[in-house]
């Protein structure tokens, strides 16, 4: 699965997506967050807040207890500051 | 069309006077342009605005279509920038169309409050001392949250 970074979330992390393999306890948005935040310092310390991220699941935002089986990408988004 | 995702600028105009052109049966149009802002307090040399535009797509989309449904809108529209914006230069543009003006006030209002906080964008400030990303504002998440409780 490709997980996608954006803004500063990208930038604290210096890469703008990475290629995983989950393992199968992770099956929801927030399950991604927790075990992303496992993975590395870098991701620990940039996802210490998960409450604060949106998730996308092939470019559609879905809840935290959503599941993301079978994606193909998922996005971890920051706050949004358009408009 | 009503959702464009582009890094071009645009002629706020130009695109207003298109989307008018057409509809006979709306007696009210209202247009928003969002301006990168520079000012003597806070002064930018630029805005750069990060996007992942098929997310952009899909959500200004569905908003778009919620606002239509909810304000009864004959037509509405987003325009949205990315990319690196000068001072003065146009942002983003939402228009609506509907019969009378408190509709086309408040499709554009309902527009404006859930982009600022539900499409991916996000802004960072280039100043003399460096870039820096704009932090979300709790006052907009409240903007768009009256229109839960509303009606």
């Amino acid at each position: 699965m490709k997980i996608l970074y954006f803004a500063w979330l990208r930038e604290r992390l210096n890469r703008s997506e990475e290629e995983v393999t989950l393992p199968p306890e992770v099956q929801t948005a927030g399950d991604l967050l927790a075990w992303l935040a496992t993975r590395d310092e870098a991701l620990a310390l940039a996802l210490e807040k998960p409450a604060q991220f949106k998730v996308s699941r092939d470019a559609r935002i879905i809840g935290p207890e959503a599941s993301i089986l079978g994606a193909n990408t998922v996005a971890i988004l920051p706050p949004m500051t358009g408009g | 069309m009503s959702v464009r995702i582009t890094d071009q600028p645009f002629d706020p105009g130009l695109l207003s006077n298109a989307f008018l052109a057409g509809d006979n049966g709306a007696g009210a149009a209202v247009t928003f342009t969002g301006i990168v802002r520079s000012t003597p307090e806070r002064p930018i040399t630029a805005l750069i605005l990060e996007c992942y535009p098929e997310l952009a797509e899909n959500e200004i989309a569905a908003i778009v279509e919620r606002a239509k449904s909810r304000f009864a809108l004959t037509a509405a529209s987003v325009l949205h920038r990315h990319g690196r914006l000068l001072p003065g230069e146009p942002i983003m543009q939402v228009m609506t169309l509907a019969p009378h003006r408190q509709a086309a006030f408040e499709g554009a209002q309902y527009l404006m409050d859930y982009l600022k906080t539900d499409a991916p964008f996000w802004k960072q400030e280039e100043t003399p001392a460096g870039r820096q990303w704009v932090e979300a504002k709790a006052a907009d998440d409240a903007a768009r949250d009256r229109w839960l409780s509303a009606r």
